[in-house]
């Protein structure tokens, strides 16, 4: 059974009840559990546990550092192209969006990696708008080898594709996919994509499915959260990670949690989530899957984000760029959002360091794949 | 004196290098254990640096390095990663870990025994990090491995020695040395691995995630010792009813 086909078995009005009724009584068991299920989950996201969010944080910080020691993975996004064939109301990259429109050539490309490179980094976050004609398969095909010969681990953020497109992707040096529901709720979920493949809900919703047929060794998921009831998504969340451990027990998985940041034409919050609610949700997510990797991007405020790095967070990037060539040629306005956080990543790592964490460049063999 | 392969320890505690906050806590603990063999990932050592943060502290500080194949998911992987190190650390010892479940990180008998076979032949002292399977041991034991490495319970856990009936009979048939692996999560649990006669142990979290990793490397280094001396001593048996510390009988001896 796909997991859509599950997920239509899901009443989502029942299950955002039931996480509104959840009690204190509710988070105490699942704070005493040894053994976490989604209905603990559950009870972790509801607002009864808000009341609960030093002893969730104590609990996250203790099972992250058992589990991943006090290592923090550093990793940066690289945006290949800013080219887009969907209508989103909250992306910069837009179709309608006036925006200067840009692929990197293969010079281009060298020119950022060899920026990268010298920051330190060996993990690469590739990126690239939705345009499968431009920016598909072929594309990817021929950017893969030039910037596996630089980087260990290679993840990439683009369009769903085709298992046997992931395939051919793995056989490249391909190791990790990055697709994101944006929200679970498909009422929603319409209301924001109105042009586009991308408006093809159950496609992007089985899309983790294909990467993990075909061997991609880490899939991440994950919510923009403020699209909706933040809570019932990442419950929703969790329980997509549940059936894909379940399933595709090989493969590795991470959540990113966005909060959805300004940009060109974009859309304001539906449901504004709070500091105390990310909060939450990190050591909810944390308690719920100890080793679940966690990771947390520019998005955030400085201060917030070095507050955050304890609480269950296993990888970070620092000085990003979200545009194609934005390390060569910064502010040229061709970004995807606005960035909080603009240290640089040796600061970042010195700032890591000053609070007991260990910044890890490297953790992955080039030639597994 | 533990021998391994074609090489002596005095200390019986080996450590790893994975979870400390930063180099200075690691040599720190590592030094206070006394520990002369210390494991670390590949993965981790970034070769194309003339200085790895990780790598040349170790190797100035002069222990037995032990490089292992942690994130392996298959015997090739595995193998590419033992050549990598040996290429460039002038190694031929290898731990063998081959873990393609990446929520409990089991160790994979197939893969590994596959692995084992092949590291073997050419020519390399393979240390196997593997469950605690007499059976499996054996097999390893056939191919050729210097060492096996039975685990006490899923790493990092900090369990203790879950699998231990399976252990006592590993160590009971082996006829290379026995270290347990993962698991040990206090100094208690060591010193109970040796006892029962494991050759040696091998802790990490248990002392990198410590709130005084150097501390715990003392309390694991006495730990390790206490309980080799107790298994060298000899233990009492264990016994159901009481035993009399003077027995009605000892008339008919005198």
């Amino acid at each position: 059974m796909s997991f859509s086909d599950y997920f239509k078995q899901l009443d989502l009005d029942k299950l955002s009840m039931q996480l509104y009724s959840c009690t204190a009584n509710d988070v105490e068991r699942a704070l005493a559990a040894p053994q976490r299920d989604i209905d603990h989950l559950m009870a972790l996201l509801s607002p009864a546990a808000s009341a609960y969010l030093e002893q969730m944080a104590q609990q996250a910080y203790q099972i992250t550092r058992q589990r991943f020691g006090a290592n923090i993975g550093m990793y940066l996004p690289l945006y290949l192209s800013n080219l887009c064939a969907n209508e989103c109301d909250y992306c910069g990259f837009s179709m309608s969006n006036k925006l200067k429109r840009k692929t990197l050539s293969d010079d281009e490309l060298i020119a950022e990696i060899s920026i990268i490179k010298q920051r330190g980094f060996d993990s690469i976050l590739l990126v690239s708008g939705e345009h499968e004609t431009k920016v598909g398969i072929d594309y990817f095909s021929h950017v893969l080898p030039i910037v596996k010969q630089h980087f260990s681990y290679v993840a990439i953020e683009v369009q769903p594709l085709k298992t046997e497109e992931y395939q051919a992707l793995v056989a490249l040096g391909l190791d990790a996919v990055m697709v994101y529901q944006e929200t679970y709720q498909p009422i929603t979920y319409a209301k924001h994509h109105t042009r586009g493949k991308k408006q093809d809900f159950v496609y992007r919703l089985t899309t983790p499915e294909r990467v993990a047929s075909a061997g991609v060794d880490k899939i991440g998921l994950g919510v923009l959260l403020g699209l909706d009831d933040w809570r019932l998504d990442a419950l929703l969340m969790g329980y997509h990670l549940s059936y894909l451990e379940r399933r595709f027990w090989r493969s590795r998985y991470s959540i990113s949690l966005p909060r959805l940041r300004p940009c060109t034409g974009g859309v304001t919050p539906k449901v504004e989530l709070t500091d105390k609610g990310l909060v939450q949700m990190i050591c909810a997510f944390r308690l719920f899957n100890a080793q679940l990797e966690i990771s947390l991007s520019t998005r955030e405020e400085p201060s917030f984000r070095n507050n955050l790095l304890p609480l269950g967070v296993t990888n970070i990037s620092a000085g990003s760029s979200t545009e194609p060539g934005g390390y060569q040629n910064p502010n040229t306005q061709l970004d995807q959002f606005e960035i909080s956080d603009e240290r640089s990543a040796s600061e970042m790592a010195n700032t890591m360091r000053t609070i007991g964490l260990n910044p890890v460049w490297k953790d992955w063999e080039k030639a597994w794949c | 004196m533990l021998t391994i392969a074609d090489h002596q320890f005095e200390s019986r505690l080996f450590t790893g290098t994975g979870k400390f906050s930063d180099t200075e806590t690691m040599l720190a603990a590592l030094s206070t254990s006394q520990s002369q063999l210390v494991t670390l990932a590949m993965k981790r050592i970034d070769l194309s640096k003339n200085f790895d943060d990780l790598l040349t502290p170790l190797q100035e500080m002069g222990v037995k390095l032990l490089p292992n194949t942690a994130g392996a998911r298959t015997a090739k992987e595995a193998i590419f990663a033992a050549e990598l190190a040996r290429e460039m650390l002038g190694t031929n010892w290898v731990k063998l870990e081959i873990h393609p479940d990446p929520k409990y990180l089991m160790p994979d008998a197939i893969e590994t025994l596959a692995a084992a076979s092949v590291l073997c032949e050419k020519g390399f002292t393979v240390l196997p990090y593997v469950h605690a399977d007499p059976v499996l041991c054996r097999r390893l034991e056939e191919v050729g491995c210097a060492a096996v490495m039975p685990l006490g319970s899923p790493i990092g856990s900090n369990q203790g020695l879950a699998t231990e009936p399976f252990l006592e009979i590993i160590i009971e048939q082996a006829n290379i040395p026995v270290v347990i692996d993962a698991g040990i999560g206090a100094p208690s649990q060591a010193c109970r691995a040796m006892e029962m006669g494991a050759d040696a142990v091998l802790v990490n979290t248990a002392i990198a995630s410590s709130a005084n990793p150097q501390h715990m490397a003392t309390c694991f280094k006495d730990a390790v010792n206490t309980g080799r001396m107790a298994y060298l001593a000899g233990l009492g048996s264990v016994t159901k009813h009481a035993e009399h510390t003077s027995p009605l009988t000892q008339f008919l001896e005198s």
